[in-house]
């Protein structure tokens, strides 16, 4: 089964609607895609069209935050996080406002649009900033939950989202905790560490790994920051090789924050499934995903070479 | 307590620039410039009760909110919440200080009285509309007031956000400019023009009143007109001399960001405390 994680952002946004009074939602002329219009449809006078400026809608959000409102402010990955980055390190990150940025769209199966809706550096320029949660849902499933638990949670977020139809790995209504890593298939020879979609992928490639007779452990990562280096570390040890994998650029994402970890705790071979410093291109999204080195079939080849190098 | 009258609102106002010189000189940077040209807007704000705020209750709810949008003149604003009594006037001596809350430019959450961080050009304005379309959702009656540079007129978030306040119909928000013609290269006009700029607010559907901003009247007169207006959001442009009060500091773009040295200090309070006598 495969379903949009927005689907299920804007989902939960209508169910916040009528749990939480303080919840408003901000949007740039992209309601209809990133979903919040489930939110506008319920709950038209806390739904804020901010138009195709947003930049204000951050500072806007942060007004608001600044007044007691719980504000989730979305619109495409690539605009929201490269074009507002100063703003939301200026006017949220810094005084730690409770201001949530969603955004869907995000990563290279936008499809067709090309590179200039790609976001391939959000993870990386988000997570750099201080104060600053960064969680990347695996399904549409999880989406809900995590918005959910973003409303919860008091303080600044950036939740990544994509535009196509994702593989779905959680049962809904799976307690979903930020912060918190989640081992999905146990094994001994290798690590997969994934985030979005490519966890799905890790799955796939740990399923190919056992007909070789190679036990992969598969970890769901959809909290980059701050990351679980604890359930890193744990499974490393125990594997003595990892793999990380992300519909983003080896440079600053998640494969960056694992190695970060890994150098600095638990040194061992480490190989990262990503974008390869490049700009996307126009395209389905699956034959994006084989041209730029996005499928199960690369987590087995990396988890071999990874194996290979211990 | 009646309030003060506008002879003793300059000699407040000119308090302040005391403040400011002896505050950035005593730190050796800071930005003295666009502090004395807004310091009788801020002496109105702060003592003539021209904001409904309690330096004893810094977070009243129903207090109006100020937003500095220029806030590389944090000086003037920490010299107004330190003589108004949100904290005591000896900590302006530790501006710009490794340790401080006062840091160069304002800090939500260090220091009270100061309602968003700000220091990068044209955002305060933005996050002003979100806090007076809070108080619009909430049926709150505090008006939102946001100080900008002429200067930072040139940023274009600015007319994002005057494009959203008129469509959300803020008539609770108020933006000041301060219109002091400098910015660091020297003349607005000379840079990137700004003129016509009261047309220009006016053409985004904004009240627009231009006042001299150093006439302690029409600045109380201004607030009270915009306070009143019930549909639109409302531009004050404060026609100013960047510098004011300090003979050699007037209209000159060098004190932008520049402190004054010992004897430019000693000359510049000799200058501003005759005017107060």
């Amino acid at each position: 089964m495969k379903i949009a994680q927005r689907n299920y952002y804007g989902k939960a946004l209508a169910d916040l609607a009528g749990e939480d009074p303080r919840v408003v939602v901000l949007d740039a002329d992209l309601a209809g895609s990133t979903k919040t219009s489930d939110f506008q449809k319920v709950c038209p006078e806390r739904f804020v069209e901010v138009g195709i400026a947003e930049q204000n809608m951050i500072g806007i959000a942060a007004g608001l935050a600044a007044s007691g409102k719980v504000v989730f402010a979305s619109t495409f990955g690539i605009f929201a996080t490269g074009r507002c980055w100063e703003q939301i390190r200026l006017g949220i990150a810094y005084p730690k406002l409770n201001v949530k940025v969603c955004a869907t769209h995000c990563g290279i199966t936008v499809g067709e649009d090309g590179a200039s809706h790609q976001a391939l550096e959000d993870i990386a320029i988000m997570r750099a900033l201080p104060n600053m949660t960064v969680v990347c849902p695996v399904d549409a499933y999880e989406a809900y939950a995590a918005t959910k638990a973003l409303a919860a949670m008091d303080g600044p977020a950036y939740m990544r989202m994509g535009r196509a139809d994702f593989p779905v790995i959680t049962e809904e209504g799976e307690p979903f905790r930020i912060g918190v890593a989640k081992v999905l298939r146990e094994g001994s020879d290798v690590t997969l560490i994934g985030c979005g979609q490519m966890t799905a992928m890790c799955l796939e490639a740990a399923e190919a790994l056992a007909q070789e007779g190679v036990s992969a452990e598969v970890v769901n990562m959809s909290t980059i920051k701050p990351l679980d280096s604890d359930a890193v570390v744990a499974s490393v040890s125990k594997t003595g090789c990892c793999v990380t994998a992300e519909e983003h650029s080896v440079i600053g994402g998640l494969g960056s924050a694992v190695a970060e970890v890994l150098a600095e705790s638990r040194p061992a071979p480490l190989e990262r499934v990503g974008t390869m410093d490049t700009f996307g291109e126009s395209g389905k999204p699956d034959e994006l995903l084989v041209k730029y080195g996005l499928t199960s079939g690369h987590i087995a080849d990396a988890a071999r070479k990874a194996i290979s190098r211990k | 307590m009646s309030a003060p009258d506008c002879a003793e609102l300059k000699a407040i106002a000119d308090r302040l620039r005391v403040d400011v010189i002896e505050m950035t000189s005593a730190a050796g940077s800071g930005h003295p410039g666009g502090s004395l040209s807004s310091a009788d807007l801020m002496s109105v704000l702060y003592f003539g009760g021209g904001l409904r705020h309690d330096p004893k209750n810094p977070q009243w709810e129903d207090r109006d909110r100020f937003v500095l949008s220029k806030g590389h003149v944090a000086p003037i604003l920490y010299a107004a919440l330190a003589e108004s009594g949100y904290f005591p006037v000896s900590e302006l001596q530790t501006l710009r200080r490794l340790g401080s809350r006062l840091q160069g430019h304002p800090v939500r959450g260090k220091v009270p009285g100061v309602e968003m961080s700000t220091g990068s050009l044209g955002q305060g304005l933005s996050m002003a509309c979100g806090i007076a379309l809070a108080g619009k959702m909430d049926g709150k009656d505090y008006r939102t007031l946001c100080l900008l540079g002429d200067g930072e007129m040139q940023e274009g978030q600015n007319w994002e956000a005057a494009m959203f306040a008129r469509q959300y119909g803020l008539s609770n928000l108020v933006a000041i400019v301060d219109r002091n013609r400098l910015q660091i290269t020297g003349n607005t006009e000379d840079a990137v023009g700004l003129d016509p700029l009261p047309e220009k607010w006016k053409s985004f559907g904004w009240d627009v009143i231009v006042i001299d901003g150093h006439d302690i009247q029409m600045i109380l007169d201004a607030l009270e007109r915009a306070y009143d207006e019930p549909t639109r959001p409302v531009a004050i442009i404060m026609n100013t001399i960047k510098g004011k009060g300090v003979s050699f500091m007037e209209n000159n773009a060098s004190f932008h960001g520049k402190a004054a040295n010992a004897e430019e200090r000693e000359r510049a309070i000799q200058e501003l405390t005759g005017a107060v006598q």
